[in-house]
Parts: structure tokens; C-alpha cells; sequence
């Protein structure tokens, strides 16, 4: 035992201490590269084909000339469905659970389908989207088919963005109101709510990164049609989705690498717009 | 002892637990009507307990159980027919931090009334400066009553939170420990207001300030491991006690 | 003012319980479109036939995904052993030394990494990696190495903040009785830190399997999609199909039974999923690590 400790002093401690500090810092450097590297690498070689007419014309010829202005708008749609479905319904989850639900097997039930949701993968969601909203209720390949598809991959996210905000809304605040006479409900809307208000945008506002970029939901769910839309029951193809049909199909790789740099840059000002407000809310707080 | 008062709440053998932990045993106690009645006793003793089952803040605690009679007048707070919300309207609650809303010193105020009644809008104004008077917050807030309620100083929050109280216009005000959190001036402030409040209503006070109890009641009861030690003119309380603990806590022995 | 209250909660009751219906009925159309079919064709024999040929050109068709699920854990696995450590030695820096600017650096960077699309960096590594691949390892290029590292990209953001998480829960009292007795900080972190935040990163890392296994489009762009087992079984340059992969290509144009085979096998990646994360979850819950 002795001997095998004074093995360990060939190196001293400090040594291994400093060498073990330099892997850690090594590790987060590599990490941080990679995304630098994905990110400019996309950038530096897509930024040549954006421009107005890029971005704003329809596509032709499959989108091997043209623009990617259809596919915009089918994301857009999709995720607007998505949103303005999932956001109502994760809040109120989200009330119910931390301000109504006492601990029992019924709620443990409740959070354990939110987290269940949260994992099933989105193609099994896809194909759900497809045998129950395409073919069984009718709904056809639609921006309603792939935005509700879509929203019950992002509500688990929602509701659980939700949950975090409306946690951190201190007890005090609530008493305050109750002590007045104010019911449950005029609790939460007038003081609960707007105080879990930038939590909550910032999770939606995540959310809505995540189905910006979500092809396998959709696949099957909102077609591939290159059309504009004229109603929420026409089909649409997605930005991700065309990306990929641009490059499995061999399309046009020019075209695939500015969809994949107009994807990011949404992602990029969909981040950029969680931090502003986690900043805003910050300094409100102080 | 309580001759000559009108009372107020009372309470017959309230009990109450957390889960299986008793918290209070057999309170018995008939608090008067427009008098001072403050609730002493080391941390733990049950008093602040107690004092949020006279407006029912307890019901937001899931496992609390509570037994017994809290009469207010002559209905059972605990009754099957009351209405929490019409309850918490009669008796109003003023909180050991001050717990300003993240709104204007205007709408803090306004935020009872608005829920209870509709007042116009002179109505309204007229309520939130006679409640601001009231809590002698007035003169220092009259020309920033649209700035955030948290620009004012914790002893001008703690006012506000009281005027807040007085806008719903309840029969009975319970403070817990309104002074804990607050420095020496703005405790001397709020005294100086419970004793002109209690003119129009009935006061609980809950404090483990002593000196604070002897100041600023009329009536002291002492509570102990969740028990009702001793109740009586606070005079008598302070100069003297009937009970050993009661005057081993008075002279600082414990607690 | 009571009744409404009333209704209030049961409406919000309803928002709540809509994940759980979702997840319902997930499963019952899963079952409804693939069970009879798995039953007809035998599970077993599904799950372990080693041949897919639902189209073929003359004979009977063959619906065995053996294959698949191998090349699913093998790639989940291969993307593992390669976020795994970086991602935990990333979150013990992030928790236990990293400067704060540094540490809102990586956090932010985290959440970035979270939103790249997994179509883009499946593209990244479709005209990036497989080349690189090809060239220096030589090979098809499409392979089970290039799915793992595309899917350990995926997963590191996952492992780097679950693992964070597990370890800040650790007690401080902990780490400073470790320091008060003279030991390093790396002697603190390796004999006090990771082995008190061992469950939580142990179900961050169960986690990452799941969603590995789940991913889709990333590895559909880079593994190659070949149905065969590799050859030798051990060749991480061999292209394999991933049990989502399937799903997708063969949605393109499935009907009748192969369709049915498609969502059974949704089944399979539905139930292999659940329980990870049925798994994992339980761990977290039972190490505090989330309320």
C-alpha cells in the first residue's frame, strides 16, 4: 500500500492538479470550437448566396434556381400553428401543476407524460402526425396536420419553461394577494403571471427554435409542396425539410448550404432574443 | 378581565397539525374588538401558526389539518358555508417582509378594491389616498404614486402593504412580526400606526419583540410549544405573570 | 365566483393532462397501425430477422430490423463514447473552474449548440465529415463513425448541462472539507465532486442514449443506410441504417405491409425510448438532481 502510494508522488499533486485544469479547460475549448466551427463553416460557405432574391423569390426547377421565399413561409405557418396551440395549453399546464396539483399518483401520471412526450423521437412523432391527424381525422398533408404535429413535440418543453418561471415567483407575492381577498385565479392572472412572464417568453421563444428546425416531424405531416398556401388545410414543405430534399436529391449543394444559413441565422436571432430578454428581466429584478 | 370588551374572534380549543406534528393544542382565547392584542413567544411556539388560522392562510399549506371553533363575530371561520375569500376580506393580513407587488405604489393600493368593488375612477383615487393617509404614507408618496412600489424604503414598503390592507377595508388586521425585517425608526413609525389604527380595528399582532408587545398592546397572550400559556391585560402580563414560563420568557431566561 | 373557479381548474386540468393523452395516443396509433402486424409476423422474429426486403422484386418479402436496432445502439453508443467524457470534463469546468464570463460563454454556447437543426448539421457532415472519413480512414465514408461523432455533437449540450446540474448539486460542505484537509482542487473533483454527482450524470448519460437512438435526420444524412449488418461487426466504417432512418426512407412510398412494418417499428424505437428515459428519469428524481 505505501509503496503504491509513493508510487502516485512521481508526479506531485500540484502537477497533476495543473495537468487535470488544462484538460478541463481543453475540453470546454473543444466544445466551444466545434460549434464555431459547424456555425462559420456553414456561414463562410453559404453567405455567397443569400441575397433578396434568395430569400424572396419562389423556388424553380425543385429549388435548384430561385429562391427559398415558399419554404420561409411554410416554416413560418408551421410554427405559428405550433405556438399559438402549444403556449395556452403548456401555461395552463403549467398552473395546474404547480399551483393546483397536490402530490398524488393522478399528477405524478401528469408529469410523467410530459416528460414521456419530451422523449419520444420526432419521427414516432411524425408518424403519429400521419395516422392519426393525416389519414384518421382527415386533415390531409396541411400546415394544420404539421403544426399541431409539431406542437406536441414542443409542448412538453413549454410546459416545462413554464413550470420554472411560475416556481420562481416568490410565495410572499401570492400571500400578499390572497390575504386581500383575491381568489386563486386573480392571483395567478394579476400577479403569479406577469411576474413568470419573461420565463415564460424565453421558453417559447426557445421552443419555437426547436420546431424551426424540426424536419422529421413534419415530414409526413405538412407535405412537400412548394406552392404558397392560400389556407392552413394546404400542404406546405418546410425550410429543414427542403434543405434535405435539396441535398438527398443532389439538387443543388449552392442552394442547400443558403437554406442551411438562413436556418441558422433564425436560430441565431432566436437565441439572441432569449438572452435579451433574460437580461431584461434580470435587471427589472434588481 | 375582559369585562368591558366586546369581543372580537373567538377561538374554542383550535387544534392543528402539519402531517402529525401538532402545531396547536387547545387554544382557547377571545381577542376584543379595537384593542391591540399581541401573541408572544419563542420561535416555533405556534403564534404566527395561529395567527394565519384567523384568516385561513393555512389552506395554501396541503397537509395542515385544523379542529375546534374560530368564531369572528358569530360566524365559524372554519365553517362549511364561509367563503375564504369574503373572509379574507373581513380580516386583512399584514406580512413579516414587506411584500410590495411588482406594480406602481397606485396600483398596490388599488389592487383590493379592484378586485371587490367597481369604484369610478375619482372613487378609486379617493380610496387609495385615504388609505395612504391612514397608513401616514401620504405626505412622502403623493407625488410618485405611479412610480414601482419597490423605490420605496423597506419601513415605507411595510406602510404601503398596510394601506394596502386598509383599502379592502377589513373589521380586523393581523400583523406578523410587521417590524422584524425593518430598522429601529420605521419600527417606532409602524407602532405609532397600529396604535392609531386600532381606533377603527380590531389588531393581532404577532412579535418576538417584548418590548414591542409591552409598547404597542392592549392585550398579551403567551404561547408556548404550540400551547396557550397565558392571556391577559398586557400590563399584568409584563409586571405580573401568573405562570413560571411566562415570566422566565419575560425576563429573557429562554427563547 | 366559486363555480368559476371551478371551471378555471378544470380547464387548466385539461391543458395538463394533454401531454398524457398525446403520449396515449401515440402509442395507440403505433399499435393500432403496427400491431397486428407484429403479431401476425411474430415478434421475435422481427426484431431479430436479420433481412429487410419489404419491396421485393420477386418473392416473398422479408421484414427482419435486427439490423436496424444494432445499428441504432451502435451508433448511440459510438456518439457516447465520444460526448461522454468530453461533455462531463466540460461540465466539471463549467461548474468548478471556469471564470463567470467563461461560464455564460459556454452556457450560451450550449443553448446554441441545443438549436443548430439536426438537418444542417447532418448537411455539415454529409460535406464535411464523410469526405474527411473517406480520405483518411479510407472507406465508403457514410459509416457508423461519422454517425456517431455527427450525434456526439448532437449529444454533448444534453451531457454537458444535465451533468452540470448533478454536480453544482453537490453540498459545498462537501468540497470544503475535501479543501480544509489539503487536497487539490483536481483531488477534490475526481475523489469528492464526480463521485457524489455519479447518478446524475449516469442518467444524463442513459439520456443521451435515448435521444441518440431517437435522432433522425442527422444520421439519416451520414451513416449510409445500409440494411446489412457491418462487416466485421466491429468495422466503424461500415455504413449502417438506424431504426428512424427506416422510417423515413421507407415512408417515402410504403403502403399496406410495409407500412404496417414501418410503424412497428415505431413501436420498437417507442419502447426502447420510454424505458431509457423511464430509467433515467427515475434517477434524477431519486438524486434530487430535479424536483
Amino acid at each position: 500500500m505505501i509503496n503504491i502510494a509513493g508510487h502516485h508522488r512521481i508526479l506531485s499533486h500540484d502537477t497533476i492538479n495543473k495537468i487535470a485544469t488544462l484538460i478541463l479547460w481543453a475540453s470546454a475549448a473543444v466544445t466551444i470550437s466545434f460549434l464555431v466551427y459547424i456555425i462559420g463553416f456553414i456561414i463562410i460557405k453559404g453567405i455567397g448566396v443569400i441575397n433578396i432574391s434568395f430569400l424572396l423569390e419562389s423556388p424553380r426547377m425543385s429549388g435548384a434556381e430561385g429562391g427559398i421565399f415558399n419554404a420561409i413561409v411554410g416554416t413560418l405557418c408551421l410554427v405559428a400553428i405550433a405556438i399559438i396551440t402549444a403556449v395556452p395549453i403548456g401555461v395552463g399546464a403549467a398552473i395546474f401543476l404547480i399551483e393546483y396539483a397536490t402530490d398524488n399518483p393522478v399528477t405524478r401520471m401528469i408529469t410523467f407524460g410530459v416528460e414521456c412526450l419530451a422523449g419520444i423521437p420526432s419521427i414516432v412523432i411524425g408518424l403519429f402526425g400521419y395516422a392519426f391527424l393525416v389519414v384518421y381525422l382527415g386533415l390531409g398533408f396541411s400546415i394544420l396536420s404539421g403544426g399541431l404535429s409539431l406542437m406536441f413535440m414542443i409542448l412538453p418543453w413549454t410546459v416545462r419553461a413554464s413550470e420554472e418561471a411560475i416556481k420562481t415567483v416568490p410565495m410572499e407575492l401570492k400571500e400578499g394577494s390572497l390575504a386581500l381577498g383575491a381568489t386563486k385565479w386573480q392571483t395567478i392572472v394579476q400577479i403569479v403571471l406577469p411576474e413568470a412572464l419573461p420565463g415564460i417568453t424565453t421558453g417559447v421563444i426557445l421552443g419555437t427554435g426547436k420546431a424551426i428546425g424540426e424536419t422529421a416531424v413534419i415530414m409526413y405531416t405538412a407535405g412537400s409542396s412548394l406552392l404558397l398556401p392560400h389556407s392552413i388545410s394546404d400542404p406546405v414543405r418546410a425550410l429543414p425539410y427542403h434543405l434535405y430534399i435539396l441535398v438527398s436529391e443532389g439538387i443543388s449543394e449552392d442552394m442547400a448550404y443558403g437554406s442551411a444559413v438562413v436556418l441558422l441565422v433564425m436560430i441565431l436571432i432566436i437565441n439572441v432574443m432569449a438572452i435579451g430578454i433574460q437580461k431584461m428581466c434580470n435587471r427589472r429584478r434588481k | 378581565m375582559l369585562e368591558n370588551e366586546t369581543i372580537e374572534i373567538e377561538s374554542i380549543d383550535i387544534n392543528l397539525w402539519y402531517d402529525d406534528i401538532q402545531a396547536l393544542k387547545d387554544i382557547s382565547i377571545k381577542l376584543p374588538k379595537n384593542k391591540v392584542t399581541a401573541i408572544i413567544g419563542p420561535s416555533g411556539c405556534g403564534k404566527s401558526t395561529f395567527l394565519r388560522c384567523i384568516n385561513r392562510m393555512n389552506d395554501l399549506i396541503k397537509t395542515c389539518r385544523v379542529t375546534g371553533e374560530l368564531l369572528c363575530g358569530s360566524t365559524d371561520i372554519y365553517g362549511k358555508d364561509i367563503d375564504v375569500i369574503t373572509l379574507r376580506k373581513r380580516i386583512g393580513m399584514v406580512f413579516q417582509k414587506p411584500n410590495p407587488f411588482p406594480m406602481s405604489i397606485y396600483d398596490n393600493i388599488a389592487y383590493g378594491p379592484r378586485i371587490h368593488n367597481n369604484l369610478n375612477k375619482n372613487g378609486l383615487n379617493d380610496l387609495v389616498e385615504e388609505s395612504l393617509r391612514s397608513a401616514a404614507l401620504w405626505d412622502e408618496v403623493k407625488d410618485k404614486l405611479n412610480k414601482s412600489a419597490f423605490s420605496l424604503s423597506g419601513g415605507q414598503q411595510q406602510r404601503l402593504c398596510i394601506a394596502r390592507t386598509l383599502a379592502v377595508k377589513p373589521e380586523v388586521i393581523l400583523f406578523d412580526e410587521p417590524c422584524s425585517a425593518l430598522d429601529p425608526i420605521s419600527t417606532t413609525r409602524i407602532e405609532d400606526l397600529i396604535g392609531k389604527l386600532k381606533k377603527d380595528y380590531t389588531i393581532i399582532i404577532v412579535t418576538h419583540n417584548m418590548q414591542q408587545a409591552a409598547r404597542a398592546s392592549d392585550y398579551t397572550a403567551f404561547f408556548l410549544l404550540g400551547e396557550m400559556i397565558e392571556f391577559g391585560k398586557t400590563k399584568h402580563i409584563f409586571e405580573k405573570p401568573k405562570q413560571k414560563s411566562t415570566e422566565d420568557y419575560i425576563t429573557g431566561r429562554f427563547g | 365566483m366559486k363555480n368559476n373557479e371551478r371551471i378555471i381548474e378544470s380547464l387548466l386540468f385539461l391543458s395538463a393532462i394533454t401531454a398524457l393523452v398525446i403520449v396515449s395516443m401515440i402509442l395507440i396509433f403505433l399499435l393500432k397501425e403496427g400491431g397486428p402486424f407484429l403479431l401476425r409476423t411474430g415478434i421475435s422474429d422481427f426484431i431479430l430477422g436479420m433481412k429487410w426486403n419489404p419491396d421485393p422484386v420477386a418473392g416473398e418479402p422479408a421484414y427482419g430490423i435486427f439490423p436496424m436496432i444494432v445499428g441504432s445502439v451502435y451508433i448511440a453508443t459510438g456518439s457516447l463514447i465520444f460526448a461522454v467524457p468530453l461533455g462531463v470534463s466540460c461540465a466539471v469546468f463549467l461548474v468548478e473552474v471556469a471564470p463567470i464570463w467563461v461560464q455564460s460563454v459556454i452556457r450560451r454556447g450550449i443553448e446554441l449548440l441545443v438549436g443548430i437543426p439536426s438537418v444542417v448539421l447532418g448537411f455539415f457532415g454529409l460535406v464535411l465529415l464523410v469526405p474527411l472519413i473517406r480520405e483518411y480512414f479510407g472507406g465508403y465514408g457514410f459509416s457508423i463513425l461519422a454517425g456517431s461523432i455527427i450525434l456526439g455533437i448532437m449529444a454533448l449540450p444534453h451531457i454537458i448541462s444535465i451533468s452540470a446540474d448533478a454536480i453544482a448539486a453537490v453540498p459545498n460542505a462537501h468540497k470544503e472539507a475535501s479543501y480544509a484537509l489539503g487536497a487539490t482542487r483536481w483531488h477534490t473533483i475526481w475523489n469528492v465532486t464526480l463521485p457524489s454527482a455519479k447518478s446524475g450524470i449516469i442518467a444524463a448519460v442513459i439520456l443521451g442514449m435515448g435521444n441518440s437512438i431517437g435522432e433522425t435526420m442527422a444520421v439519416l444524412m451520414v451513416a449510409g443506410n445500409s440494411t446489412v449488418l457491418p462487416e466485421p461487426i466491429i468495422d466503424v466504417l461500415d455504413p449502417v441504417m438506424t431504426m428512424t432512418a427506416n422510417i423515413v426512407i421507407g415512408m417515402n412510398y410504403a403502403t399496406g405491409e410495409y407500412q404496417e412494418a414501418l410503424f412497428a417499428t415505431g413501436i420498437i424505437l417507442f419502447l426502447m425510448i420510454v424505458i431509457l428515459n423511464g430509467i433515467s428519469y427515475h434517477m434524477l428524481r431519486s438524486g434530487k438532481i430535479i424536483q
